[in-house]
């Protein structure tokens, strides 16, 4: 799908946020970037995304151009003066689809993230859970072949960070959608991805790759299975070997 | 459970409404026994009760003055809020325009208009100076509130807006314009009080050279004549139109923001 080659982002006032960063990201897989916080895992979300102009290397894309993609904040970061409908229904907006084209499609979308008939609730009225899928069915009503995730279950709590990992899990595989996601998790990252990167500490740089091995479909099973425990453990030690390299100058 | 709601809620309802009010009263009563007991003559202090017959009894003159007062207000309002928010929006589009204006706007803002208002007596007609005074007090915190607003968007919205390469027509009435409405209703209430007070300042200032019928100037008239209960009645009046004013656009700012806002909803338990 893409491949970041020499990446690397220095900002103004002189802070490497990146650098050196190599990956590949291979269509329909769910690749997470794990690191510690700080060490430049959302620079890189941004600069896939186009946010921000990477200070040197380059973003090769399979289909030689940026294809459309989601992106889900940390937050959810709607529009509180919106209701669902008109939150879901931004990118189709600004892509100049009429209301009416683009209702079936919401509430389709909003059906997949378990919100059907909140279409006109407003982000206020829901649990922190409910924004959540808001955001993500937001990124994904366009169909966008890629979509990345900045940490966007970190600030829930564990029950509803579970109900949505399964549900992510289950919409990537439904719609391929190829997924970068950021977090600071071990945990989350084996239990959702097929591919860790792991990164160290600031200026960032990715220091390995572990494949993730499981049954599919995934499912609370896999979360007290022995693979992974295993798995856990090998990320941890990787991520532990990780931010001891970045303690060298 | 719920009879000790509905009792909480009406000893609320009470602390919220009755003490006030009493209080009120009470102090107009209070006054009006002073005004009796030590004799006062009424071009000293007039009792509340004496207040209410001259309003009562001058309330054709009083009321055709109000109308005046009233429309210069919202004529100022008006004008205010299309250049207000029109200024603001011309001066969120680039900081370097933003950085060029802004000292004037601030200037204008820390002047105290009554400063300005015999100047303006001078140069305009009487008439359009006294607008002109209201307008400007009001201008400059729907001015300010409303670039503080257009200022303060989420940024990640803002990224979001880039992701999908939004026009920045787009921007602007989905995002910016949005995001500013509460900074702008809070503004316009300032504002709107404020217009009150220039439009009578102005008049005040205007004096006998001006033209003007509004309340300050039969306020003005009265004082000449020594008609004090008739200065009464008309503050009363004043004072009156502003709490219905403030309460109006506070309600507006109320329903508009009543979705999403958290200073137009109540405590949820």
């Amino acid at each position: 799908m893409l491949r970041l080659s020499g990446l690397a982002k220095t900002f103004p006032g002189g802070t490497i946020a990146v650098t050196g960063v190599d990956l590949e990201v291979r269509g329909s897989e769910f690749l997470t970037l794990l690191g510690p916080s700080g060490c430049g895992k959302s620079t890189i979300l941004r600069l896939i995304a186009g946010l921000a102009a990477p200070s040197e290397g380059e973003i090769i894309w399979s289909d030689g151009v940026r294809p459309k993609i989601g992106f889900v904040f940390q937050e959810p970061t709607l529009m509180p003066w919106a209701n669902v409908f008109a939150n879901v229904y931004l990118p189709l907006r600004l892509a100049g689809l009429s209301r009416r084209e683009a209702a079936p499609r919401i509430g389709a979308m909003l059906s997949r993230v378990g919100l059907g008939g909140f279409e006109n609730a407003y982000p206020r009225e829901l649990s922190g859970g409910m924004r959540m899928r808001v955001s993500l069915a937001r990124a994904l009503v366009a169909d966008p072949p890629l979509l990345l995730l900045d940490e966007p279950f970190a600030a829930l709590d564990e029950i509803t960070r579970f109900a949505l990992n399964d549900d992510l899990l289950v919409l990537q595989r439904e719609l391929k959608t190829t997924i970068v996601f950021v977090t600071h998790s071990v945990f989350e990252s084996v239990y959702l991805s097929q591919r860790v990167a792991i990164m160290s500490p600031r200026p960032g740089r990715i220091v390995g790759e572990i494949a993730i091995y499981s049954l599919e479909p995934r499912s609370a099973d896999f979360r007290v299975s022995a693979p992974f425990a295993d798995q856990a453990k090998q990320v941890s030690a990787a991520l532990r070997d990780a931010m001891a390299v970045g303690y060298v100058p | 459970m719920t009879s000790q709601l509905s009792r909480s809620n009406a000893r609320e309802w009470l602390l919220d409404l009755l003490l006030p009010a009493s209080v009120f009263l009470g102090s107009l009563l209070l006054w009006e026994a002073i005004v009796r007991v030590f004799a006062i003559p009424p071009y000293v202090l007039p009792a509340p009760s004496l207040i209410l017959t001259t309003l009562i009894a001058d309330w054709p003159l009083l009321f055709a003055s109000l109308l005046v007062t009233l429309r210069i207000t919202f004529e100022a309002l008006a004008l205010a809020v299309a250049g207000g928010v029109g200024l603001a929006i011309l001066l969120a589009q680039s900081r370097a325009v933003e950085r060029a204006f802004l000292p004037f706007a601030i200037i204008l803002q820390v002047t105290p208009i009554i400063a300005i208002a015999p100047l303006l007596l001078i140069y305009l007609e009487s008439s359009t100076a006294v607008l002109v005074c209201a307008f400007l007090v009001a201008f400059f915190p729907i001015l300010s509130n409303t670039a503080l607003g257009l200022a303060s968007t989420d940024h990640n919205l803002v990224d979001l807006f880039d992701l999908y390469r939004a026009s920045r027509w787009r921007r602007l009435v989905l995002l910016r314009l949005p995001s500013a409405l509460p900074y702008f209703l809070g503004g316009l209430r300032i504002g709107g009080g404020l217009a009150l007070i220039g439009a009578i300042v102005a008049e005040l200032a205007a004096g006998a050279a001006g033209q003007g019928t509004g309340l300050a100037f039969r306020i003005t008239e009265a004082g000449y004549r020594l008609n004090i209960p008739r200065i009464f009645a008309a503050l009363a009046l004043i004072s009156f139109t502003g709490l219905l004013i403030y309460g109006a656009l506070a309600l507006i700012s109320r329903l508009v923001l009543r979705h999403w806002h958290d200073s137009a909803r109540s405590r949820q338990m």
